[in-house]
């Protein structure tokens, strides 16, 4: 491990889809023109969380994303927040799949640490908010031999170790591994920050290192996405407005979920 | 022969570990019967011997039980381990397990071993030549259509993608243990620690058998008194949209969707909650659902059995005074 501790965090950029969602002509991928982009919720936990501890360490965090020119975006969001250096593979994102991703983070690791900037730390998120794969983060460990601890709300480091919290079947477990360390991120421990101005004025300075891709990607096996069949609405509309109450309470009644 | 990793708790294979044995089990007939294994790692939560005659009757052959010090606390790169060693003396050309956090973990590990894709969330299959399974992706908003063309196929079963129901013939349950060596490699990162959620404040929210849910429509952190006083009239539990969390409205714990509790009452009344796909997955399995929305066309509208249109800051307060006033003598 380096003397300060430098954590890196993997985000990617994805369709918001809190609103409909709608799919591209060639129905490879969510089609983000009108909805927009952003970040996961469990990448956002995953920034902060990378800022925390490195912040504690007094080291640094930086961030990285593999995605099309626009994921700059994401990128300077994360700088905002206190991220300090960021690297942007710019690809094509559909045209990989989790392995291929995972080998081109564990490329971009490498070369770090080839160019004396260990990464100690590696966060990302416990999946996709799209392509909802569930093994990027397990995947990048194998290529770079390293243990990861999956889904983890809380990380703290301590004594050269990484400590993470992680809601599992037997309540709140504790992980406590080497670095240097895997780690993926579900949200729910931290409370993203907001970026302050000053923040954003400094991200916009920061010169973001733009490299092609290593491979050439497999891919993502998929054939096609499709929404699911729309569920014909057999609502029954008790009423408008305040009006409605006794409807209601009538039903309440006969649920039994009312104490006559 | 199709693998399939059983969790397990108190009472048995978990819920979802059986609708992936009964998943397994329509794979199996196309495929042309082809025999159903299970693998348990560690002890499991239950008498092995009742778990055992348990998975039979899901139409389990055999039960390989991984046994030893090694799986005394879970780790997602041990577990794979254990099911890598059991999957290559048994031959299984298909390795799947249930969605959970724990069958995803366990399968990305063993994908990854092996060097072969890994499906998540899968909630049918189309075709075995190749071999084309149907999976949920964008929080379930939409589906994907994947092949898994190696072998094995690996890929988890999405939560209630099947009905979890027994076998009509049994199957023949014999239990195989063994003790298998995991490399020091794999024993790094493993639970050290595990207590019980000292204080699961999201407890009386997934027990509840009412739910009062309210999203943006409650307006802001104030907005709430009205609701929590339906919440006491109906002696149910608050629970409350991401967007209300996000805000800093309502704490985390209250949270209900994807990324939140998921929760089956009898009832549950959502107010002021447009309904996106992340929070419907957590309250589709809702009894009754009741929506007041001020917008006649919002997702949650569509989705309830009832609905009253408007604002909730009108309505629930005239609920509140009609079950008042009934109530009264």
């Amino acid at each position: 491990m380096s003397q300060a501790l430098d954590v890196l965090v993997c985000v990617k950029r994805v369709v918001d889809s809190t609103g409909e969602v709608v799919l591209t002509e060639d129905e490879q991928s969510v089609d983000g023109r009108y909805a927009g982009f952003t970040l996961s919720n469990h990448e956002e936990c995953a920034i902060e969380l990378a800022v925390q501890v490195a912040g504690a360490a007094g080291g640094s965090a930086s961030v990285l994303t593999l995605g099309e020119p626009e994921a700059v975006d994401q990128l300077r969001s994360a700088l905002a927040v206190g991220c300090t250096a960021a690297t942007h593979v710019e690809a094509d994102p559909g045209a990989f799949g989790p392995a291929d991703v995972a080998r081109e983070i564990a490329l971009v690791v490498r070369d770090h640490e080839s160019a004396g900037r260990p990464h100690d730390l590696v966060l990302l998120g416990n999946d996709a908010a799209d392509t909802g794969d569930f093994q990027v983060g397990i995947r990048l460990a194998h290529e770079l031999g390293r243990p990861v601890v999956n889904g983890a709300a809380t990380i703290a480091v301590e004594d050269g170790h990484v400590v993470a919290g992680v809601k599992g079947p037997e309540g709140r477990e504790t992980y406590r591994v080497p670095l240097p360390a895997v780690v993926t991120v579900l949200e729910g421990g931290v409370e993203p920050r907001y970026p302050t101005v000053p923040g954003r004025m400094k991200a916009k300075k920061v010169e973001i290192e733009s490299r092609p891709p290593g491979t050439d990607p497999v891919g993502p096996n998929r054939r096609r996405l499709r929404l699911p069949p729309p569920q014909p609405s057999e609502v029954q509309v008790l009423g408008k407005g305040a009006d409605a109450a006794p409807a209601v309470v009538d039903l309440f009644e006969r649920l039994g979920v009312v104490a006559r | 022969m199709i693998l399939v990793l059983v969790e397990t708790d108190a009472t048995g294979a978990v819920e979802v570990s059986r609708e992936t044995l009964t998943f397994a089990r329509d794979l199996s007939a196309a495929g042309g019967g082809v025999p159903i294994d299970a693998v348990v790692v560690g002890a499991p939560a239950c008498p092995v011997a009742e778990l055992v005659a348990q998975l039979a009757t899901y139409g389990v052959r055999q039960v390989h039980h991984a046994t030893g010090d090694a799986f005394s606390a879970y780790g997602g790169a041990s577990w794979a381990s254990a099911v890598q060693t059991v999957r290559e003396a048994a031959g299984s050309v298909v390795v799947t397990a249930a969605g959970t956090p724990r069958g995803m973990e366990v399968l990305a590990h063993l994908a990854a071993r092996l060097g072969v894709a890994m499906a998540a969330n899968v909630v049918a299959f189309d075709g075995l030549a190749p071999f084309t399974v149907t999976r949920q992706v964008v929080g379930g908003a939409a589906l994907e259509d994947m092949v898994l063309g190696e072998r094995p196929a690996i890929f988890t079963v999405a939560g209630h993608a099947v009905e979890a129901s027994p076998a009509p013939t049994s199957g023949e349950g014999r239990l195989v243990t063994s003790a298998p060596e995991v490399a020091a490699a794999d024993l790094v990162a493993r639970v050290v620690s595990a207590e019980p959620a000292q204080e699961d404040l999201s407890g009386g929210l997934k027990s509840a058998r009412v739910v009062v849910g309210a999203g943006r429509g409650a307006g802001s952190a104030d907005g709430f008194g009205d609701l929590l006083e339906l919440v006491d009239l109906l002696d149910g539990a608050l629970g409350v949209s991401r967007v209300v969390t996000s805000l800093g409205w309502r704490p985390h714990h209250e949270q209900v969707g994807q990324t939140g509790s998921r929760i089956s009452p009898d009832l549950y009344v959502a107010c002021g909650i447009s309904g996106a796909i992340q929070h419907w997955a957590g309250c589709a399995s809702a009894k009754t659902i009741v929506a007041i929305n001020t917008d006649p066309d919002a997702p949650m509208v569509a989705k309830a059995h009832y609905a009253v249109i408007g604002d909730l800051h009108e309505i629930v307060p005239a609920i509140n005074e009609e079950i008042r006033r009934r109530r009264s003598p």
